[in-house]
């Protein structure tokens, strides 16, 4: 798999941060399981982190725990787990397959029409994350963004009028893009999509259905 | 704090001077020779034998550390003790899940910390990327380990040289006191280095499952 299209610094760094709401977090949970590059960068972001709690100290931000802290806590440790996570198998990446409490098979789809179906997935408030089935040739209806939109791609691809975008590839679009996602000849495209606004429909029917699909 | 006083001497190759330090109140005195940059070698010896003497020294050095890093974060000094009690706890119970090629122990104790702050503050869940096994059947290169440990070091001496304004920026993003669109990911500080050397590690861990 070749990634051409990456998250941005800025994203990756808030997740490192745990500063990015839940919807986006899976998009970039999700391409970071797929993409050894972000994987790195975001761990470099990590070390950031580690640096700033260190740096605590010299600033004088340290704070001293209550007294008898250490001894309470060592007088209730457990026996540590050994037990390590297995890397787990199915459709999607391990986060993704999380939410979706299973692989494929599990999607609970809507229709959308036209073929184009989509599942919204649990996260808390601030933003949405879905799942998107288009059919191959099948257009997904013309809209821009008020906020941040990421769309990754886990099967087939999709071009718009920014390039084309395939398996583990990331589009990152604000609200200057307004685009028409079409999904390439060949195998349907299937998309993890968070939004933090709602999206903008151009045409009236779809911005009609709206709030129906909480697109 | 005594672990203040540490040494700033490699724990590789030739043993460092050895330092008393004398962690109180524990029944029996315990004395256990320690490095500033021996928090590595520290956390070894809790996760492969569940030693409590290592484990205080962790406490002592990080448990003030995360309760005022979660207070800088928002966090009322009650809730921070506590949460700076739980993250301790979690590296001990967890403590076979860490491996030092990835990351220096600031760094681990760091992402807890954080987890544990997103649990209390949103209440929401944290999606984590698919696991990878680095270690099972691949002996760690020291070199590696060497270098995950000195990351920390560097990059706060590098934070450190950054303008007041910068660094202040810097901290404010990882106090979670940013929007993600607020945060420039542009630090002025060397992560490059940071990312080629894990990038090596993963290409290093694909080509062995593969």
């Amino acid at each position: 798999m070749s990634i051409r299209h990456h998250l941005s610094d800025a994203l990756l760094m808030a997740y490192a941060a745990g500063n990015l709401p839940e919807a986006f977090s899976l998009v970039v949970a999700t391409h970071v399981s797929m993409c050894d590059s972000c994987r790195a960068q975001m761990a470099a972001f990590e070390v950031v982190g580690g640096a700033v709690l260190e740096d605590a100290g010299w600033e004088g931000n340290a704070v001293a725990m209550a007294d008898g802290a250490l001894e309470s806590l060592i007088a209730r440790l457990g026996v540590p787990d050994t037990a390590k996570p297995l890397a787990k198998r199915g459709d999607f990446p391990a986060p993704l397959q999380d939410y979706i409490g299973g692989g494929l098979a599990e999607v609970k789809w809507r229709s959308l029409g036209m073929g184009v179906k989509q599942a919204i997935l649990p996260t808390a408030k601030g933003a949405t994350a879905r799942l998107l089935y288009i059919p191959a040739g099948q257009a997904v209806p013309d809209h821009g963004h008020r906020g941040t939109e990421l769309t990754l791609v886990l099967r087939g691809a999709f071009r718009d009028a920014a390039d084309r975008f395939g398996p583990g590839d990331v589009e990152v679009a604000n609200e200057n893009l307004q685009h028409t996602p079409v999904a390439e000849a060949g195998d349907a495209c299937i998309c993890l999509a968070a939004t933090d606004a709602p999206l903008r429909f151009s045409a009236l029917i779809p911005r009609l259905l709206q709030p129906l699909f909480r697109i | 704090m005594l672990l203040d006083l540490a040494l700033h001497a490699p724990m590789y190759g030739s043993m460092p001077p050895p330092m008393r330090v004398v962690l109180r109140g524990m029944g029996n005195t315990v004395i256990k020779i320690v490095t500033e940059t021996d928090f590595t070698a520290l956390m070894i010896a809790v996760r492969d034998r569940q030693d409590k003497a290592a484990f205080a020294a962790l406490f002592q050095h990080f448990a003030p550390r995360v309760k005022g890093f979660l207070m800088k974060s928002g966090t009322d000094a009650a809730l921070a003790e506590d949460c700076a009690q739980d993250v301790m706890a979690v590296l001990w119970q967890k403590a076979a899940l860490y491996d030092p090629v990835r990351a220096s122990v600031a760094t681990w104790v760091f992402t807890i910390a954080r987890n544990r702050r997103i649990d209390v503050a949103r209440k929401a869940r944290r999606p984590e990327p698919e696991a990878l096994d680095w270690g099972s059947d691949i002996e760690p290169d020291q070199a590696d380990i060497y270098e995950a440990g000195q990351e920390t070091a560097r990059l706060v001496a590098a934070m450190r040289d950054l303008p007041e304004k910068q660094r202040v920026l810097i901290q404010r993003a990882f106090y979670a006191d940013l929007s993600h669109s607020e945060i420039a990911a542009e630090t002025g500080l060397p992560l490059g280095t940071i990312k080629s050397r894990i990038r090596l590690a993963l290409d290093r861990l694909r080509q062995n499952l593969s």
